[in-house]
């Protein structure tokens, strides 16, 4: 178990290390960054202001050690709009962005665990049918549409839910079903094919010879076998929710980390920029290792290869 | 019976996808107005099912008075170009990869597995709209970023699947009837994979329709006045509230191409008993 973590936290670190220096690279694509910086209407005299004040007229490498030396402590430097630390800006805005995915995956797991473990109970049956034409019809929908016709339909038609903003939890409802959207067929899928499998088995005949109720069966015995793949998909889904919010935030006007990294795209704010693509990228690596820890926790089988 | 519903998707899915190739290819000859063309007096002239329409735009006009139809079928050409691009740009990055590290193993293969790692790690939207943001927009540089980043699936599929055939008694014989390494992977491996691929190719063309889609939406994809979807339903957003058709007509199309795309996918899996998950 020792031997696995450890490999498991080298490659972690491998990937982030490998993360960082594209995430450099990422923003010094667009060539001179102190004339984005100092403006259109910019001297020379002011551009070489601003590459000294920046510390850009240090060679690339110097300034990469710089910048990761830093993150590595968490201090991701300053932004050039905001005109504060990368590390509050993202910690102000983080709440909002945690609350949605967090609401979304809650979402998609009360929609998905039910009508997987249906479909499988009923396998070919015309239920299971609708549910599988559910998760492709799921799989084709353009989340920032969805997004639009709800506000239409249940803010504007119906009335029920606020359009936009963050002023209640009632304003993380719709955001949260169109996140939850992109995670919904591959979790009822996954969970239809895990529940059918483990129904087969032949644990599951013996405690049917043994007279164990149907639910007792199903829930106690099937589901705890077919979760382990769920819960190790719903943390990597999170983390694909996480890094796909900036479209829903941008839809419902949340402000929270993908509204800021848009925000700091349109304003050439690249170390807002790269820090957020780090710190999205530390989340997922993080969220996928808990996934493999959590997988090896809850199936033992797993714990010795 | 159940076969029976599965073949009815499948044939729904690929007639979507030939009418849309076929409007992909023959658009200038099928719109009856030029899709660019302003024409501020008739703006939001409302589609044929509505009260006073205007027969000469069936679909009506957008916020600047331009055939709705036309645009959309000139849109359909975008979408399907750029998933057919980027799923062949990810798929020479991902199969190269992906077989390298299925048939070499070792080394080579611990390499692969980290690079799908890292980029699986790596937010796709974010960086998209990054090098876009930094280097300006454009069709080309949207599908190279698309390419450079959705090859993933293609990596774990044909690494898996060469896996499998690596072992296959009939790659045994070629190695004993002396056959190169690259005769091996080019005559016995690669037309062993290829229906996987095929299948991985369709699902890979409609993520990166709805991508492209997403993209444009967000100002960052396909710049304007080119008629993509996402940009027609970014375009028409602050009208979607008195006249909701602007937004429900190309939100409309996008779902059932990318629908189409993904039952025809299915129905090829099934057909070729392939598998796209690791």
């Amino acid at each position: 178990m020792l031997r696995f973590l450890v490999r498991r936290l080298i490659v972690a670190l491998l990937v982030t290390a490998t993360v960082m220096v594209l995430a450099f690279i990422l923003t010094r694509l667009s060539g001179d960054l102190a004339i984005s910086i100092a403006g259109p209407n910019a001297t020379q005299a002011d551009i070489e202001t601003v590459r000294k004040a920046y510390g850009l007229d240090r060679p690339l490498i110097v300034q990469f050690f710089d910048w990761a030396g830093r993150a590595a402590t968490g201090d991701l430097g300053d932004s050039y709009f905001f005109k504060t630390s990368v590390s509050s800006l993202l910690a102000e805005r983080m709440p909002v962005t945690l609350t949605l995915g967090l609401t979304g995956l809650l979402i998609a797991l009360l929609v998905s665990l039910p009508l997987g473990i249906l479909g499988a109970v009923r396998e070919n049956t015309a239920f299971d049918r609708l549910v599988q034409i559910v998760a492709v019809l799921g799989q084709a929908m353009p989340s920032f549409w969805l997004g639009l016709i709800l506000m239409i339909v249940f803010g504007l038609w119906l009335g029920w839910l606020p359009i936009s903003g963050t002023d209640s939890w009632q304003s993380y409802i719709m955001p949260g079903v169109v996140l939850a959207f992109s995670a919904i067929p591959a979790l009822t899928r996954l969970t239809r094919a895990g529940m059918i499998q483990a129904i087969s088995s032949d644990y599951i005949r013996t405690a049917r010879a043994k007279g164990l109720t149907r639910a007792s069966i199903l829930l106690k015995h099937a589901l705890r076998n077919a979760a382990i793949p769920v819960v190790a998909i719903a943390a990597v889904q999170l983390g694909f929710m996480l890094g796909g919010s900036i479209v829903i935030e941008q839809v419902f006007a949340l402000h929270g980390v993908g509204f800021l990294a848009w925000e700091s795209i349109q304003k050439n704010d690249f170390p807002v920029v790269q820090s957020v693509v780090l710190v999205l990228a530390v989340i997922y690596v993080g969220l996928t290792m808990l996934a493999d820890i959590l997988n090896a926790v809850l199936d033992p089988r797993l714990r010795s290869s | 019976m159940r076969r029976g519903w599965r073949n009815a998707g499948t044939w729904f899915g690929a007639a979507i996808v030939g009418a849309a190739a076929f409007c992909a290819v023959f658009a200038p000859l099928l719109v009856p107005h030029d899709p660019f063309v302003q024409d501020i007096p008739h703006r939001l002239s409302v589609p044929f099912w509505m009260a006073g329409s205007d027969p000469q735009h069936l679909l009506g006009t957008d916020q600047l008075g331009r055939d709705y139809l036309a645009r959309l079928i000139y849109g359909c050409r975008i979408s399907m170009l750029v998933g057919i691009t980027v799923s062949l740009t990810s798929g020479i990055i991902g199969i190269t990869l992906g077989v390298l590290g299925g048939f070499l193993g070792g080394k080579i293969d611990d390499a692969v597995l980290f690079a799908i790692t890292t980029r699986l790690s790596i937010p796709v939207v974010l960086v998209a709209l990054a090098v876009a943001g930094l280097l300006g927009s454009s069709m080309t540089l949207l599908v190279l970023t698309l390419g450079l980043l959705q090859w993933d699936r293609f990596a774990v599929v044909s690494r898996s699947t060469t896996m499998q055939v690596r072992n296959l008694d009939f790659v045994a014989a070629a190695w004993c009837a002396g056959c190169s390494r690259l005769r091996i992977l080019a005559r016995e491996v690669l037309p062993n994979i290829a229906s996987h691929l095929v299948v991985v190719a369709t699902l890979e063309i409609a993520l990166a329709i709805l991508l492209e889609a997403a993209l444009s939406f967000l100002g960052l994809g396909v710049p304007p006045p080119l008629p993509s979807w996402g940009l027609m339903i970014s375009e028409a957003k602050d009208y979607m509230f008195f006249s909701p058709w602007v937004i429900m007509i190309p939100g409309i199309t996008l779902f059932v191409l990318v629908l189409g795309i993904n039952l025809l996918g299915d129905g090829l899996r099934d057909l070729f008993g392939a598998r796209t998950q690791p």
